[in-house]
């Protein structure tokens, strides 16, 4: 495949960035959008020019190190998949395809394609964890029942990698799906009743901090999430924070 | 309690509570302006109750009139914000492969329908406020209907109101499904309320639509 590539260029975080072109061929379909990147880069360091950063860890949808914005969509063209899960044959040959960083006031870019996604960390700091206790006292997990259905939609929530697809997504740059998911995989089990209150309060204090924008429901971050979490997380989040801001 | 409403959640759940109760206005208007095709008595009659009821005119009005500015507010203010989280813009962006054209202008649509009040009470309500609290003029029970049809004598108004109860049908279709999200609705209801929302945002639109040509046709 011989494709036209128009990547995002931007020194370090104190610079101003802009779309390079560059003309790459001997692409395989078969190729994982990375790799296809790994063969630009080679390419690159060959003629002795810088070549282009972007994150990647595990290389198989596990991760959420993968942020790419790849043709106006996060993650690419398909559908419940990362960037390195992405294939060339999902491009014709002779395509433009254009490669940007994640967007959002809250992910600032540190260099080409890579982003500063460390607010998640701190939202997760803020509230997104359960006490246990460790001192050897520790109680079989299987001692406590939990409904199915419950057991299912905390799993269902707890399958976020935290990528960022959906702020990157968002037209509003907001983070409810990713901050409803952490909130709802703990709220709807028993194991995490005693900080409920306090973690969706905290949690939800911490991402307007951030600067993350608000949710206007377009649903744009459920359909480019890879892991399909649903827009009823963020539902059950607003019913959380209600419930413990009355209480 | 104290920092619900100043949460980004909060702000989103007053936005919400602000277009139901602008929604239940808007039906209420509805039901009442409908009656003008049937029964030009009736019409009168309700409308003369609602202009002169004391429980409507100096309770419900100013809370009505409070909510519709407070709807507008919170809509630019929240725009503002969300703008200020973007910051940048993508070289290039495919929105339609993710939500409705809808969802992403609610902004736009809003702005129209804030046009189309403007006009609204520029023909309605400067005129009927003049006439009872500012000139004091003789309360006419019969004249509603008669100024009412007045109005939609005009192609070129008529016109105007139909695109604007479109937008306000693109803006419903979106905006009332939204509210009861923000508000914390169960996935249990989410079918539910998309055909309600559907049903409300395409017929309540159409039907002050056909109000207002009805009136156009009938009187040429």
């Amino acid at each position: 495949m011989r494709l036209t590539l128009k990547i995002w260029r931007q020194k370090n975080s104190e610079t101003k960035g802009k779309i390079e072109s560059y003309d790459i061929d001997e692409i395989s379909p078969d190729m994982s959008f990375l790799e296809m990147l790994d063969v630009l880069n080679a390419k690159l360091i060959n003629e002795d020019q810088e070549p282009v950063s972007f994150d990647h860890d595990c290389r198989e949808g596990i991760c959420g190190s993968c942020s790419l914005f790849i043709n106006g969509r996060a993650h690419g063209p398909d559908r419940r998949i990362t960037t390195c899960q992405l294939h060339m044959r999902k491009f014709k040959d002779g395509d433009t395809i254009y490669i940007e960083p994640f967007r959002a006031k809250a992910f600032p870019v540190i260099k080409d394609l890579v982003v500063d996604r460390s607010a998640f960390d701190r939202i997760q700091h803020a509230g997104g964890y359960i006490s246990i206790n460790t001192s050897g006292n520790t109680q079989d997990a299987n001692a406590t029942p939990v409904n199915k259905e419950d057991a299912d939609a905390a799993f269902d929530a707890a399958t976020c990698i935290g990528c960022g697809a959906c702020v990157a997504s968002c037209k509003n740059s907001s983070a409810m799906l990713f901050v409803g998911a952490k909130v709802s995989q703990y709220s709807l089990l028993p194991q995490g009743q005693t900080e409920a209150s306090r973690r969706v309060i905290n949690m939800v204090n911490q991402m307007d901090l951030e600067g993350f924008g608000n949710c206007s429901n377009t649903g744009a971050c459920e359909v480019e999430c890879p892991k399909g979490i649903s827009l009823d997380n963020i539902a059950r989040m607003n019913r959380e924070l209600v419930k413990a801001s009355f209480k | 309690m104290k920092n619900f409403i100043t949460t980004s959640i909060g702000k989103k759940f007053a936005m919400a509570l602000s277009a139901i109760f602008l929604m239940v206005f808007l039906l209420q208007h509805f039901l009442i302006n409908i009656t003008s095709v049937f029964s030009a008595d009736i019409f009168n009659f309700l409308s003369h109750f609602m202009g002169t009821n004391p429980l409507v005119q100096f309770i419900l009005q100013p809370i009505l009139i409070a909510g519709v500015i407070f709807h507008f507010v919170m809509g630019f203010y929240l725009e503002f914000q969300n703008r200020k989280a973007t910051k940048y813009e993508y070289h290039k962006v495919r929105g339609g492969a993710n939500s409705t054209w809808m969802s992403r202008n609610m902004i736009w649509s809003g702005l129209v329908i804030l046009s189309f009040l403007i006009l609204h009470f520029i023909d309605f309500w400067f005129p009927e406020m003049n006439h009872k609290y500012v000139e004091f003029l003789p309360e006419d029970p019969n004249r509603y209907y008669d100024e009412l049809v007045e109005k939609f004598e005009s192609p070129v108004r008529v016109l105007f109101y139909c695109v604007s109860f479109v937008l306000l049908s693109l803006h419903l279709l979106h905006g009332f499904s939204s509210s009861l999200k923000s508000m914390g609705t169960n996935k249990t209801y989410v079918s539910t309320v998309k055909n309600l929302s559907n049903f409300y945002a395409i017929g309540i639109p159409a039907g002050f639509c056909f109000i207002a040509v009805f009136h156009l046709l009938s009187h040429l």
